[in-house]
C-alpha cells in the first residue's frame, strides 16, 4: 500500500507553521464554506465520512457531535485533547508543531457545527515549542479574521483559547481533561453524564483529538468519497503512524488506514541490521503487545481488534530480539502507578502491587507463584476503574506473558539484565551482531 | 517573599481568558512559577485570593500535577525519558550517567542551583528515543556523551539549542511562556526535522501520494 501524505504533505516546507505556509496550498477555504452551511449538514458529512477518532479509543467523531443536544439554551465547548501522552504515542505533537493551522480550521468548522461559541485547546505543558506554535497560529488566525466576533460576517462568534496542562498523563483522559481545565485535579469523572450532555461547566461538549480535528477541513473541501478512498469500510481515512523502536527509519508516516505493519517496516528501513522483532505495540503501551506473526495484519481498528489488541493512537513501537520484555513490561507498570490519579482503589492499590511483583521479577527474586498472583491482580483492576487507564494497567502483562512465558519464568532465576544485556538495546550500542 | 504586582496583574489577565475563573488555576500556577521558580506559600496565596479558593483548594491542585514543584529546581531543569520506548533505546544509560556526572539524582539540584534532574515519562517524542528535555524543549537522539556535553554546556552558560525549538530557555521563562505569555520565540528551530518527514521524503522518492487533494 503506498505512502499518502495529506495533513503531512507539505510539513517539508519552512513555513509550513504559519498561516501564509497553510494558506498557500488552499489552508483556510474549507470553513468560509462551512460557515455558509447548515450546521446539522456538517455533521451529517462527518458521519457519512466514517471518520473515527484518532486519539485511541476510535470512537465515530460525527456520532459524538450528534449527542450535543441542540436549542438547549446553554453554551456549548469544543474541547480539543492535545494532551498526548500515551508512551508511543507522537503524531499530535509532531502535527502540531509543523500545521497548527490545519487544527485551527478544523476547530472552527467543528465548532460551528456543535454550536460551540468557545474552543479550548488543552495541550501538555511539557511542549512549551508546540505552545508557542499552536499560540501563533491561533493568533494569526485572530488577525485573519477568521476567529472573534461575528467570523467574515457570518454571524458566528468563536473564541479559542491555548490552555497548559502540567504534567499528568490521566489528563488525556476526557473527563479527567475536563476537570482539569476547570481547575482541578485531573481525575476522571462517572459516565454517565457523558460529555455531550454534561461536560466542561456542565454544559453540552465535544472533547476530539487533535489528529482528528485536523481531518475536517480536507473532509470537508474533497468530501466523503474521497476520505472513503482511504483505508476500509469501517476504518476509513489516512492516519499518521509513528513508527518507533529499533527500526533503521523511525518517523512520522501517513498512509491509509489498512497498511500492514510489514509493509510500514519497509518504509521505515526495515528493524535494526541482523536484528528481528520480538514483539511490538500497534498504538501506545496500553494496548497489547502482537509478534511477529502479526505483521501482516492491516492496521485498521476492526483487523487488529479481531487479533486481540487494539489500533489505539496507531503508533506502532517495535522492539528487536535484544529487548528483555519483562524489563518492557515493569516499566510501563512504573509508568501505570505513577500515573494512576487515585481516585479508584483497584487501580491506586493495584498498579502499586502489580509495579512491586514485576521488580522483584525483574531483579531475578521472584517465584513462578508470582506470574499467578500477576495475573490475578490485573483481573482485579480491569473493569473495576472509573476510567480506561485501570484497563490498560492490567494489559501489558498478560498479553506479554501470552507470548513469553518462558522468559518470565526466566526471571524468577536469572536477573532480567543478565538475560538481556541493557546495552545491547540501544541504539549507541551500534545494531546488530 | 510576596509577589510582584506584575505577576498578579498578568493572573488577572489569566482569569478574564475563561468563561468560569477557577479554569484559570492551572496556568497561574505555572505564572507564580515563572516569577519564583517554584510553587510557594505566597505563590499558592495569591492564586486563593485571585480565585476566591482556600489556600487548601489550591494546594491540592498544585500538588496533584508534576510540574509544579514544591521548592525551587534548577536554572536548568533536565529531565530524561525513562519510559521504556526511551528508557530501553538507551535513557537508562543516559539517566546513570547524569546522575553520576553531577552527584545529583532524581528532583534533587546541583549545589550551584544550575542543574536539576527528573525521570519523566512519555515525551510523545518516541521517534526521536532516546529523549531528554531542557526546560521541556526537546533534545532529541541523545546518547550519554551528548547529555553530558549538553548539561556541561548549561552549566557554565554556554548556548544550547534545542533540537526542535530555540536557544534553551531559563525554567522561569518557559513557566511564563506556558502561562500563556508569548516569549517571541515561534520562528526558532525547524518547522519539521528529518524524522518527521521520514515518511513525505519516502513518498516522494518512491512517487507516492494522496489522490488529488483539493484545496
Amino acid at each position: 500500500m503506498t505512502l499518502t501524505p495529506v495533513l503531512s504533505a507539505h510539513w517539508d516546507e519552512p513555513d509550513s507553521y504559519t498561516i501564509s505556509g497553510y494558506m498557500r496550498h488552499g489552508g483556510y477555504t474549507a470553513f468560509k464554506k462551512a460557515l455558509a452551511t447548515d450546521p446539522d449538514a456538517i455533521i451529517s458529512l462527518v458521519k457519512d465520512s466514517g471518520l473515527r477518532g484518532r486519539g485511541g479509543a476510535g470512537f465515530p467523531t460525527g456520532l459524538k457531535w450528534s449527542f450535543v443536544p441542540q436549542n438547549d439554551g446553554k453554551p456549548h465547548y469544543l474541547v480539543i485533547n492535545a494532551d498526548e501522552s500515551e508512551p508511543g504515542a507522537c503524531k499530535d505533537i509532531p502535527l502540531m508543531m509543523a500545521n497548527p493551522h490545519s487544527l485551527i480550521e478544523g476547530i472552527i468548522i467543528s465548532a460551528f457545527a456543535i454550536r460551540a461559541n468557545h474552543a479550548f485547546i488543552y495541550i501538555r505543558g511539557e511542549v512549551p515549542h508546540v505552545f508557542r506554535r499552536v499560540n501563533a497560529a491561533i493568533r494569526e488566525a485572530y488577525i485573519a479574521g477568521y476567529l472573534g466576533k461575528n467570523i467574515m460576517g457570518s454571524g458566528f462568534d468563536l473564541d479559542v483559547v491555548l490552555h497548559a496542562g502540567a504534567g499528568a498523563y490521566i489528563c488525556g483522559e476526557e473527563t479527567a481533561l475536563l476537570d482539569s481545565l476547570e481547575g482541578r485535579r485531573g481525575q476522571p469523572r462517572l459516565k454517565p453524564p457523558f460529555p455531550a450532555v454534561a461536560g466542561l461547566y456542565a454544559s453540552p461538549s465535544c472533547v476530539n483529538n487533535v489528529e482528528t480535528i485536523a481531518n475536517i477541513p480536507y473532509i470537508f473541501n474533497n468530501g466523503v468519497d474521497w476520505f472513503k478512498s482511504f483505508g476500509t469500510e469501517k476504518s476509513p481515512g489516512f492516519k499518521l503512524f509513528a513508527v518507533s523502536g529499533h527500526v533503521n527509519r523511525p518517523g512520522i508516516y501517513e498512509a491509509p488506514l489498512g497498511i500492514t505493519m510489514r509493509e510500514l517496516l519497509e518504509h521505515a528501513g526495515g528493524v535494526r541490521d541482523g536484528r528481528s522483532i520480538k514483539f511490538w505495540l500497534p498504538g501506545g503501551s496500553s494496548v497489547p503487545m502482537l509478534t511477529p506473526e502479526h505483521l501482516d495484519l492491516p492496521l485498521t481498528y476492526e483487523d487488529i481488534a479481531a487479533a486481540g489488541s487494539m489500533l489505539g493512537t496507531g503508533t506502532p513501537m517495535i522492539f528487536d530480539d535484544t529487548t528483555s520484555v519483562v524489563r518492557a513490561v515493569t516499566g510501563w507498570l512504573a509508568f501505570y502507578k505513577h500515573e494512576s490519579c487515585g481516585k479508584c482503589t483497584p487501580c491506586r492499590e493495584g498498579t502499586y502491587w502489580i509495579s512491586d511483583v514485576l521488580h522483584r521479577l525483574e531483579e531475578g527474586q521472584g517465584t513462578e507463584a508470582d506470574l499467578d498472583t500477576l495475573v490475578e491482580l490485573c483481573a482485579q483492576i480491569a473493569g473495576r476503574s472509573f476510567c480506561a487507564l485501570g484497563d490498560a494497567a492490567a494489559t501489558p502483562f498478560p498479553a506479554a506473558l501470552k507470548y513469553f512465558r518462558d522468559e518470565f519464568v526466566q526471571a524468577t532465576i536469572t536477573p532480567a539484565n543478565e538475560s538481556f544485556d541493557p546495552i545491547a538495546a540501544t541504539v549507541f550500542a551500534g545494531a546488530s551482531k | 517573599m510576596s509577589l510582584s504586582e506584575l505577576t498578579r496583574s498578568r493572573a488577572r489577565e489569566i482569569i478574564a481568558r475563561y468563561p468560569h475563573a477557577r479554569s484559570a488555576l492551572l496556568p497561574m500556577l505555572h505564572l507564580v512559577q515563572a516569577e519564583e521558580g517554584y510553587v510557594s506559600a505566597d505563590g499558592i496565596a495569591l492564586c486563593a485570593e485571585e480565585l476566591a479558593l482556600t489556600t487548601a483548594e489550591v494546594s491540592a491542585v498544585a500538588t496533584f500535577y508534576t510540574m509544579y514543584h514544591k521548592k525551587p529546581v534548577g536554572e536548568y531543569h533536565i529531565g530524561v525519558c525513562i519510559n521504556p520506548g526511551c528508557g530501553i533505546l538507551g535513557g537508562d544509560e543516559i539517566w546513570n550517567k547524569l546522575c553520576q556526572r553531577l552527584g545529583i539524582g532524581n528532583d534533587e539540584v546541583t549545589e550551584d542551583g544550575k542543574i536539576s534532574l527528573e525521570r519523566i515519562e512519555c515525551q510523545a517524542a518516541c521517534t526521536h528515543a532516546p529523549v531528554m528535555t531542557a526546560n521541556w524543549e526537546f533534545l532529541d537522539n541523545m546518547t550519554p556523551e551528548t547529555a553530558v556535553d549538553v548539561v556541561e554546556k548549561l552549566r557554565t552558560g554556554q548556548e544550547v539549542l534545542s533540537t526542535r525549538g530555540p536557544k534553551i530557555p531559563t525554567f522561569k521563562e518557559n513557566e511564563l511562556l506556558l502561562a500563556g505569555f508569548d516569549d517571541g520565540l515561534t520562528n526558532e528551530g525547524v518547522q519539521a526535522d528529518e524524522l518527521m518527514l521520514a515518511g513525505l521524503k519516502r513518498a516522494k522518492e518512491l512517487g507516492q501520494s494522496a489522490p488529488e487533494v483539493k484545496p
